[in-house]
């Protein structure tokens, strides 16, 4: 019995990890082929990017301004609290941006597009859109996607922006040092390779979010409950997904551009 | 009923059964989700012009046999052909003209909840860039022709259940299409908002003579189909002489899953299976 439930669990995980990829793959190629609903993409593009960039702002700079304590914290014990700038921006535009906008986006958007395509699968919305001979896919989910990838990026930039800003605050402020030298070393040691990885994994972080929200929406099943159980997923696995892909992302960009 | 319809021209010609190919044709089809087969080796054809009820109690697979018509679903096995095409294997995006020459009624009506009901109705014609002005003329004849013109501006969430049926009957015949298809249109209605939805599914018929495909569980509304015909000049529908039926409505049933009974009102009346007499009685 317990053996048979192994069996059936792990079937699902392949069958869904399947699945997936095929959704991914046609979602892909829909950014690419005619029709593209530009007024669906517009729309998507406000909600996800203007909706998203308070939370961004204020993860941002906190970030940074947590940043900021705990680096000055630990240099003054080597005499170096004046690379906290040169720390912070590094951090905020390697990792800390795109990886944190793109968990915050994907907590905000990812649930919501889940829940509402789920939403639209229970109550036969989508059915009906077949019905009447137009793609859900390209109706829906591809200016979704396109929408969490454009914005994303931007969002990452803004969120970049206010991380060192938040890091300056705290340095001149709290920590009572120079904020000139602290973003002089910010601007001095960033080099355009760390600027090509801060601004390529927001590109791969928002299609996860976009294409593991649509994916989970519209295979919802089993009425509101399922509704539920579509928007969790969608968070946990764009979340899961985003961190995992960043590691590999990280390995593989490092390899490009060895650091000096 | 008063108004008349006009947003498209009335067929002044029936088209009867018998006179071409059949519009949807189920050869051996059977489909399972994971369990026993819901639908198993079942068979039938529409003609144009035909008005086919398929009927049964609830969970025998009328919902899911409508979904195989327009390729929502595809069948394990077997043959469907619509419009004379086979669509069991056609791949999905083959499928939207096809879909697109159908008009699909779903249960719940099923309208889009972020749209108005003009831009409910006009779906099909905003997707296709008709310009506003002819979109308002049709959309507003399509609401007329259910009687729900007033409703123009609204969204779905201030509709009643029989209305919402009424706007998804509208956005199913906005394109005039070649086959309806009518999912449990009464379903959860009031006796009167009931007769209401068939009164305009009768209209339909004797007036477009769109061949259609009607499931349902209630054998009142097959009945009304059977034995009622539009009156143009009346503007409702009107009672057929005792005795007569519609010539072109005929009857499906299902038993779990199974075709059991294929025929006219008479032959369902007059036959011997005990499933069909239980379900009459």
């Amino acid at each position: 019995m317990a053996i048979r439930m192994i069996e059936n669990y792990a079937k699902n995980i392949v069958l869904t990890v399947q699945d997936y990829s095929l959704f991914a793959a046609r979602a892909f190629t829909n950014l690419y082929r005619p029709p593209i609903y530009w007024p669906e993409f517009l729309m998507q593009a406000d909600i996800i990017g203007v909706g998203s960039l308070l939370i961004v702002i204020l993860s941002g700079v906190s970030t940074g301004g947590v940043l900021a304590l705990q680096s000055a914290a630990t240099l003054s014990s080597f005499g170096a609290t004046a690379v906290t700038g040169q720390f912070v921006a590094l951090t905020m535009i390697r990792e800390l941006g795109p990886v944190l906008t793109g968990v915050m986006v994907s907590g905000r958007n990812a649930s919501s597009m889940a829940s509402e395509l789920g939403s639209m699968v229970v109550t036969e919305q989508i059915d009906a859109m077949r019905a009447l001979g137009v793609d859900p896919m390209r109706k829906l989910v591809t200016p979704r996607i396109a929408a969490s990838i454009t914005m994303l990026l931007f969002l990452t930039i803004v969120a970049d922006a206010c991380g060192i800003f938040g890091g300056g605050l705290v340095t001149v402020f709290m920590n009572h040092q120079n904020g000139t030298q602290y973003l002089d070393m910010a601007w001095e040691h960033l080099r355009y390779p760390d600027i090509i990885q801060g601004l390529v994994k927001p590109l791969f972080f928002g299609y996860i979010l976009g294409s593991i929200g649509c994916f989970y929406g519209m295979r919802t099943t089993g009425g509101t409950q399922g509704v539920g159980r579509s928007t969790i997923q969608a968070v946990v696995w764009s979340s899961v997904l985003i961190i995992f892909v960043d590691f590999m992302l990280t390995q593989l960009l490092l390899t490009l551009f060895p650091p000096l | 009923m008063s108004h008349t319809p006009a947003f498209a021209q009335p067929d002044q010609d029936p088209n009867l059964p018998g006179d071409a190919g059949p519009v949807v044709a189920f050869r051996n089809v059977s489909i399972s989700f994971n369990g026993p087969p819901v639908l198993d080796d079942v068979s039938f054809s529409v003609a144009p012009g035909e008005t086919r009820v398929l009927l049964g109690p609830a969970g025998v697979g009328k919902s899911v046999l409508l979904k195989l018509v327009n390729g929502l679903l595809r069948p394990d096995a077997g043959s469907i052909r619509l419009f004379d095409q086979e669509i069991a294997s056609m791949p999905e995006e083959r499928l939207f003209p096809l879909r697109a020459r159908t008009g699909m009624v779903f249960q719940e009506g099923a309208l889009f909840d972020s749209l108005t009901v003009r831009d409910n109705v006009a779906y099909q014609l905003i997707q296709e860039r008709v310009p506003d002005s002819e979109i308002d003329r049709r959309v507003r004849d399509a609401l007329r022709f259910v009687e729900l013109e007033e409703t123009f501006g609204l969204y779905p969430a201030s509709l009643s259940g029989g209305m919402r049926r009424r706007v998804a009957i509208a956005r199913a015949l906005i394109s005039q299409p070649e086959l309806l298809l009518y999912d449990s249109p009464t379903g959860g209605l009031d006796p009167l908002t009931s007769t209401t939805i068939m009164e305009l599914i009768v209209k339909e018929r004797d007036v477009y003579h769109t061949p259609s495909l009607m499931v349902t569980h209630r054998i009142q509304d097959a009945l009304i189909l059977c034995n009622h015909r539009f009156d143009q000049g009346l503007g409702r529908m009107v009672l057929l002489p005792k005795g007569q039926t519609d010539p072109g409505t005929t009857f499906l049933m299902l038993e779990e899953g199974r075709l059991i009974f294929d025929g006219t009102l008479h032959e369902l009346v007059k036959s011997q299976n005990p499933f069909v007499r239980e379900f009459l009685a």
